[in-house]
């Protein structure tokens, strides 16, 4: 026994000085969860901002004025007054300039006190339809809202007002959604593409072989190279938990410590991942498209982290099942913003237990060690 | 030119030997952009619910009917205090919880007003977002069901009223597909044609057949283009194949023209190409050239635009996609695509992605030396 560990241990030593000799390597697989986690946190948001809005103001009155002035001073909008006709509307969005344009008809307010009705359109770029939704409910808002002022006089009877509380995360912060997901995904990929392109490696370069052929066990051989990898890991899990907390201002509410543990399973989860991925391809070019071409955009459509898992067709929710970061996300949030302790998420605890022993026990089957 | 022409032989020999990187190369993308964009799906159908009637009159039973016959709702749970549906909220049950408090109907038709409570899971706060304005609007409706059954005359057209339509133009139907198929579609063929090209000349290297390659006379310009047509040409096939895909699968055909298209694309894939190999002739080994083409694919489709907008965006992250050429490629797809712009409409865009063609380009061949 002792003996096997001292072996072990040679070989995960041989496997470090291979990890750290190359720094360009060791730069990016520290760097880059920095780099992603940080572009997610602060850059990646749906929150609308500066969006160009072209205004037509045919009536050009106090009305038509007073709102616009209310669109000018919210933060969503950047007013575009260069359109004078309704033809150049097109030409504007074709070029990209503007995503809203609001119509105001003519004789705006003089309608609007005599005839007791005065038309607004606006016209979206339905390009992309989730924000032409928000600008469009925005600018509504900011109508009915001088609507409502002018008609303040007349308080209506029978009201009902409702009171809106928003639980786990009152100022509606982006990071609290978005990184758990960031997490999720970092480390799945990073730790299955680590893996797999290791072991490959060996095997393309014919090295697997003088291993295969040494005195140790080749289950042994492949736990040194998972090992470092595994440690490797490990200190991106504390960078981005750090960076999480003290930059992006993520809560821990729940326990650290199981925070830890279910992250330390998340990992050896990803790892064995590669590890499957590694037995599949012999090639390290192949193992790359694999773990990437083949797990990016899976794990971000399908984990709940980019659209939530409710509204997908039946199939795709049956699948999104698969993916271990859709589990993750919710022992993250869970721990982190809510949190509940293990009681509440053992069942998704136990699920990614299951697909480790599954990756690893599917590896073992497909390994092969002697020549073809 | 002859060659070249053997050059080309070679690398197509080497791709089409390899079954696994071929598949790799045609399946994944098409099962992929088969599948995924149907999880792309913003539209809230199903926001589970829970309620908490204290009032138990017919008003309040009323209100509970028009919520979960609105078909965006889901009764999943019905409790008897506060504490309990915030349990249920923290299992995952709920994610909206609709309070109406005891005297609800009483109150409102003797005291002329009432007050009910939403509180919303807003982990996700723009999912929170919707599922509360869906529900306030709920609410208003039903508000404005009981006050024309007391106010016998309606008197609501004495007021003032703005008017407000709204169009969104080229996705009328608001069909997020339409958005999601072709940034998908942009992405993939840049995945593909990225990794494959990054990895090969360092594959070379590493196997060291790159050294019999140096001591031909092969010119440097001559190396490069034969490494860079034939993924060129399996960028454009993968294209090819996707627009047949979204075709059968969504129905999108551009609404711009084709040619304007592939023309772009090839350009695109110059430039995409160039930037590959350019990362390649830095790496001495496969693993080195895949963290850093890992590192670079993420941070250009992370800050390409596929899911949140770029003009969201800090103007820190809006001045990096300046210089990002997947962000172009993503754009002018679904400016063609959807909004049929022409040429005129994306003289910017040629321009800017012609100059990165040359610049990556030259920076690959430059680089590239023959001696070690």
């Amino acid at each position: 026994m002792i003996f096997i560990m001292k072996q072990l241990l040679t070989f995960i030593k041989k496997e470090f000085h291979h990890i750290l000799r190359d720094k360009r390597s060791m730069l990016v697989l520290l760097g880059l969860p920095i780099v992603q986690l940080l572009i997610f946190g602060f850059a990646i948001t749906t929150e609308v901002r500066n969006a160009n809005v072209a205004i037509l103001d045919n009536a050009k009155d106090e009305a038509t004025q007073n709102i616009i002035g209310r669109i000018e001073a919210s933060k969503y909008f950047n007013i575009d007054r260069t359109l004078t006709t309704n033809s150049q509307i097109e030409k504007a969005f074709k070029t990209g300039k503007i995503k809203l344009a609001v119509v105001f008809q003519s004789n705006f307010q003089n309608e609007l006190a005599h005839a007791n009705k005065a038309q607004v359109q606006i016209i979206s770029d339905g390009t992309d339809p989730n924000q032409a939704t928000t600008l469009t409910n925005y600018i509504s808002t900011i109508v009915t809202d001088y609507q409502s002022e002018l008609n303040q006089q007349n308080k209506l009877p029978y009201s009902i007002n409702t009171e809106i509380r928003m639980l786990y995360n009152p100022e509606l912060k982006g990071a609290y959604s978005s990184v758990p997901g960031v997490m999720g995904m970092i480390l799945l990929l990073i730790s299955a593409m680590m893996t797999s392109i290791a072991i490959v490696k060996e095997k393309e370069l014919g090295t697997m072989e003088v291993l295969l052929v040494s005195p140790m066990k080749p289950w042994l051989v492949v736990v040194s190279k998972v090992i470092p990898y595994f440690i490797v890991s490990l200190v991106n899990v504390a960078t981005i938990l750090l960076l999480s907390v003290f930059v992006l201002g993520m809560p821990i509410k729940g326990s650290l410590f199981l925070l830890v543990a279910e992250t330390i399973l998340y990992i050896i989860c990803a790892l064995s991942l590669g590890l499957l991925i590694s037995t599949i391809t012999e090639s390290q070019q192949a193992a790359m498209l694999v773990s990437l071409l083949g797990l990016m955009l899976p794990v971000v459509m399908l984990s709940g982290y980019a659209f939530p898992v409710a509204n997908m067709p039946l199939i795709l929710q049956i699948l999104s099942n698969f993916v271990p970061a859709k589990w993750y996300i919710i022992i993250t949030k869970g721990v982190m913003i809510k949190g509940i302790g293990i009681w509440s998420i053992w069942q998704e605890t136990l699920v990614i237990v299951g697909m480790t022993f599954f990756f690893i026990l599917l590896s073992i089957k497909r390994f092969k060690i002697r020549l073809q | 030119m002859r060659i070249l022409f053997f050059l080309l032989r070679k690398e197509f020999l080497q791709i089409v030997r390899n079954k696994l990187i071929l598949k790799a190369i045609f399946v994944m993308p098409l099962v992929q952009l088969i599948l995924l964009p149907f999880a792309a799906n913003y539209e809230m159908k199903n926001i589970s619910l829970s309620i908490i009637d204290n009032d138990h009159s017919e008003y309040s039973r009323k209100l509970i009917n028009t919520f979960t016959s609105s078909g965006y709702f889901r009764l999943t749970d019905v409790s008897q205090s506060y504490i309990d549906a915030l349990n249920v909220v923290e299992d995952d049950k709920a994610d909206l919880i609709v309070e109406i408090p005891k005297d609800f109907e009483r109150d409102l038709i003797r005291d002329n007003q009432t007050k009910m409570m939403l509180s919303a899971n807003a982990i996700n706060g723009q999912t929170a977002g919707l599922a509360v304005s869906y529900a306030s609007a709920i609410i208003r409706d039903f508000n404005n069901d009981i006050r024309v059954e007391w106010i016998q005359q309606p008197q609501m057209n004495t007021q003032p009223a703005i008017e407000i339509t709204n169009s969104n133009w080229f996705n009328p139907k608001m069909n997020y597909k339409y958005f999601i198929v072709p940034g998908v579609l942009a992405l993939l063929v840049t995945l593909v044609g990225f990794i494959l090209t990054s990895l090969n000349i360092v594959r070379e290297k590493e196997t060291g057949t790159i050294e019999q390659l140096n001591v031909t006379p092969i010119k440097k310009y001559q190396f490069i283009l034969g490494k860079l047509i034939p993924f060129w040409i399996l960028g454009l096939v993968v294209l090819t194949i996707g627009f047949i895909v979204s075709f059968i699968v969504y129905g999108i055909l551009p609404a711009g023209s084709f040619l304007l298209i592939y023309l772009f694309a090839a350009i695109y894939l110059i430039a995409l190409l160039g930037f590959g190999l350019f990362t390649s002739t830095f790496a001495d080994t496969q693993q080195q050239a895949m963290f850093i083409a890992y590192f670079f694919m993420m941070t250009f489709i992370l800050l390409g635009g596929l899911f949140a907008p770029i003009e969201n965006m800090p103007d820190w992250a809006q001045y990096l996609t300046y210089v990002n050429p997947v962000s172009y490629f993503i754009e002018v797809m679904r400016m063609i695509i959807l909004k049929g712009s022409g040429i005129a409409d994306l003289a910017k865009h040629f321009g800017i992605i012609i100059l990165f063609a040359v610049g990556f380009n030259t920076l690959a061949i430059l680089n590239y030396k023959k001696t070690t």
